[in-house]
């Protein structure tokens, strides 16, 4: 009964101050306030030679590498929604913003939610530049999304529904919806020899090592840049 | 696709790499970077003013001149630079586009040398970016329009053979272009001047004489006025007549307002003339005559300012009309409020309610004229606040009209923005099929491109090797057209699709191929078309159809995705009808050659008879169907 009495107060009151402002006239200029967001956020990365020390670069490599970077990132980290900006950019007809998620993370090593030159250097490295063994690592981190060291069907399912977003709607053969969950089902017969339901680093490595399409196409870009 | 993501391609390439595990096909073959060079600086040398950037750069737009090899005309051997020789000026904003993908406008260039810099160098105004877009139309148009002006004013020179109704009908329209025009124009508004005149005084008491009464000159000299108006009468018959003559269309010049009007100031004469000295009639005779003052609006003609304001009540037609209806209810609600106040009252002039809508009036308008007044202190309050209020009411739609009237003689912004609204929507459309362009570039390079691909799909080895030197010299001409770039991501796209074993197709091809399916499988569920766009517009996928195993098995897959890739060139809807349904095997091939695109390439591909990709077993079409490849235009 009390909380009844006290919004009628209180509706009375606003009641009693609106008639007023009414009569009296004020104009109330609406004040906004402009919240000017100063992105502070200015990253400078380490040293060329030091970054020529970890990676596998050369120094024009890496010169180029990060004038392209500094172009569409000034501040010199990448955030996740420019991230997928930029990688939705090169596949118009799909949606890649959440494949560009599950690449931010792999690229975002230290999980701080940018991508600094330095990770992205390192990433591109391992891509490009690396042993098998390495972009196989590399690859299995990507789709074990929590990091845990085994590729659950869950987890391939959304890296698989990620990738086949990337191609839209307007295929052939038309997409159903379970194209995904099948080809997770081909992906996990074939990797997961004790079939206990997940995939871990070492049977994902064996079984990669043992298939020849796989090998041929991670030698497929080694002289991208 | 954007200059600056043009950097970051290398970078979407390695990351295809996550894609490699998951796919069951076979990658294509990245394209290969013929005489790779280091990236290195090129002087560009505009007028004397060096600027320098990195090749890549300019590489980044190969359809404008700096980005194509269209520049090497401009090579300087000696000095081993480029040199053109145009405005270095301009040529800073041009060079911040490769830079920037952003185009701007800069205010204090002259439109026109803006836009022939842009035409030399192959840049299509449309990019300039949305910062400096308004201003450069704005300054487009305003200089249209004047360029509009001066050939309206080049238009009255004399064209050389202009017939005798011509030349009358130039000279009624534009009174300065001979003398005889102006004569006549002069004329004709001395006479308007003089009936109107005469008009007026003809009901002007004159002096009066000792025996008669005051009498009106009219009546007094009937001779007189009525050989005035003879004569006056008689002009503008020949004046309408003439311009009637020489009207380009007489339909439309009866119909125009000027004409009604001339009409309508001579008719009340030929009218009296033909009727009699009836009593009766001449009632409605004497009416008649309030028409001749119908004549002034003859001036319009003479007077510019005129037919501004005419222009501005027709065009504020609308607020006019809402005042007018919000006057209506103002007045009514006060009336009745005013009669039921007044109803009282004894011997009160409120008699009724639209009795009091006068006094309403009076008093709304602030006039007063003090005929009907209030007597009770109800209807004295009620007044008081009529009054008030008929103020702000009539006080509104005054800087309507004034702001109407600035605006008019200040080019006509309404229709200027509705206009800028369709620029709008055109210009969106433009960048979204340049967009589209991307991803149908991809398409039609795929068909074009299918020669070099059809190398990697076969498995045996032999065939590498014999056909690889054939079709290697082919693929080099076509990958040629297009610029390392371009074949880079097309090469990205094509990754997906072998990952995916799916393929890109064209909207126009899926929603056909949608709807045969569509129709066919589910007569009772109708397709949802919904508009074109870009991505996702298509139709949302149907559950249930037949299910389709991509194939994983490695051996047939190679001559498979090659009929799969035959099949979609030779006969799209026909593949998708058999593959869907898997219910009508029987099916004859149907050729259906309806999807409305121009068949410009034919290349023949030697294929071997495989499965289809669902693994039915059924036979390719005939081998007539298979070769031809349809390339889509936009």
């Amino acid at each position: 009964m009390s909380s009844c009495r006290k919004r009628c107060k209180k509706e009375i009151v606003k009641l009693a101050q609106y008639l007023f402002r009414l009569i009296t006239g004020t104009l109330h200029s609406d004040s906004v306030e402009d919240e000017l967001e100063l992105s502070a956020v200015r990253h400078r990365p380490e040293g060329l030679e030091q970054l020529e020390a970890q990676t596998r670069f050369s120094r024009k490599e890496l010169q180029i590498l990060y004038r392209g970077f500094k172009n569409e990132c000034p501040s010199g980290v990448v955030n996740e929604d420019t991230f997928k900006d930029i990688y939705s950019q090169f596949f118009p007809q799909g949606d890649a913003s959440t494949y560009a998620h599950f690449l931010f993370n792999a690229f975002d090593t230290d999980h701080n939610g940018s991508v600094s030159f330095e990770d992205f250097v390192m990433g591109l490295s391992i891509l490009l530049r690396g042993s098998v063994q390495e972009k196989l690592n590399w690859a299995f981190n990507l789709y074990d999304i929590n990091k845990d060291g085994y590729i659950t069907k869950e987890e391939m399912l959304d890296i698989m529904k990620a990738i086949y977003d990337m191609m839209g709607k307007c295929t052939y053969p038309i997409l159903k919806e379970e194209t995904p969950r099948q080809h997770v089902e081909i992906f996990f017969q074939k990797m997961d020899k004790n079939k206990d339901g997940v995939v871990t680093i070492d049977e994902f490595i064996d079984c990669c090592q043992n298939d020849e399409n796989i090998m041929r196409s991670m030698q497929l870009f080694e002289n991208v840049i | 696709m954007a200059a600056g993501v043009a950097a970051w391609l290398p970078f979407a390439r390695a990351a295809a790499i996550g894609w490699m595990p998951v796919a069951n096909l076979p990658m294509p073959v990245a394209p290969t970077e013929k005489n790779k060079r280091q990236d290195e600086l090129i002087i560009l040398n505009v007028s004397g003013r060096r600027f320098q950037t990195w090749r890549n750069t300019l590489d980044r737009y190969p359809d404008t001149l700096l980005g194509s090899s269209e520049k090497e005309f401009f090579y300087n051997e000696e000095t081993r630079e480029y040199f053109f020789d145009r405005d270095p000026d301009v040529f800073r904003s041009i060079l911040n586009f490769y830079r920037t993908g952003k185009l701007h406008y800069p205010r204090y260039e002259c439109i026109s040398a803006y836009d022939e810099e842009l035409a030399f160098f192959g840049i299509i105004p449309e990019i300039i970016s949305d910062c400096c877009y308004e201003e450069y139309k704005d300054r487009k148009r305003e200089n249209a329009e004047r360029l509009m002006d001066d050939n309206e004013d080049n238009k009255d020179c004399k064209l050389p053979n202009m017939t005798f109704r011509e030349t009358m009908w130039r000279a009624f329209e534009n009174p300065h272009t001979s003398t005889m025009a102006l004569v006549f124009y002069y004329v004709t508004g001395f006479f308007i001047a003089v009936s109107v005149i005469t008009n007026v005084v003809e009901t002007v008491p004159c002096g009066a004489t000792p025996n008669q009464k005051d009498m009106p000159c009219g009546e007094r000299y009937t001779e007189a006025f009525f050989c005035m108006d003879t004569a006056c009468v008689m002009i503008f018959t020949v004046e309408y007549l003439m311009r009637l003559f020489a009207a380009p269309s007489r339909y439309r010049f009866i119909r125009s307002v000027m004409s009604i009007i001339d009409v309508v100031a001579i008719l009340p004469y030929y009218i009296g003339l033909v009727m009699t000295n009836n009593e009766d009639v001449s009632g409605a005779f004497v009416t008649l005559r309030v028409f001749r003052v119908f004549r002034i609006f003859k001036f319009s003609r003479h007077s510019q300012g005129l037919r501004i304001l005419g222009y501005t009540l027709k065009s504020c037609a609308s607020e006019l009309g809402f005042l007018l209806f919000s006057l209506t209810m103002a007045i009514i609600i006060f009336a009745t409020v005013m009669f039921y106040a007044e109803k009282g009252s004894t011997s009160s002039k409120f008699t009724s309610i639209p009795a009091s809508f006068w006094y309403t009036i009076v008093t709304m308008t602030t006039l007063g004229y003090g005929d009907m007044v209030p007597k009770t202190i109800a209807g004295k309050i009620f007044g008081s606040i009529c009054s008030l209020s008929g103020v702000l009411v009539i006080a509104l739609p005054v800087p309507v009209i004034v702001s109407n009237f600035s605006r008019i003689y200040h080019q006509n912004q309404r229709a200027d923005k509705r206009r800028a609204q369709k620029v709008q929507k055109a210009r969106l459309a433009r960048m979204r099929i340049s967009k589209t362009g991307s991803s149908s570039a991809f398409l039609h390079s795929k068909r074009n491109g299918l020669l070099n691909e059809s190398l990697e799909l076969t498995q045996l080895p032999y065939k590498m090797n014999i056909s690889h030197q054939s079709c290697s010299e082919d693929g080099q001409k076509l990958s040629k057209t297009m610029s390392l770039l371009e074949s880079q991501h097309h090469h990205l796209l094509h990754c997906l699709e072998k990952t995916t074993n799916h393929e890109f197709m064209d909207e126009q091809l899926y929603e056909q191929s949608y709807l045969e399916t569509a129709l066919q499988s589910y007569p009772s569920r109708s397709p949802s078309l919904s508009s074109q766009g870009l991505t996702g517009t298509c139709c949302s996928r149907r559950a249930k159809k037949s299910s389709q195993l991509p194939n994983a098995s490695a051996a047939t897959s190679g001559l498979q995705e090659l009929s799969a890739i035959n099949i979609q060139c030779g006969d799209p809807p026909l593949s998708t009808s058999r593959s869907s349904l898997n219910m009508r095997p029987d099916d004859p091939p149907r050729l259906n050659c309806q999807s409305g695109q121009i068949t410009t390439a034919i290349i023949s591909i030697p294929t071997p008879p495989a499965t289809t990709p669902d693994g039915d077993g059924h036979t390719l079409p005939n081998p007539s169907v298979q070769n031809i490849v349809k390339v889509s235009a936009l």
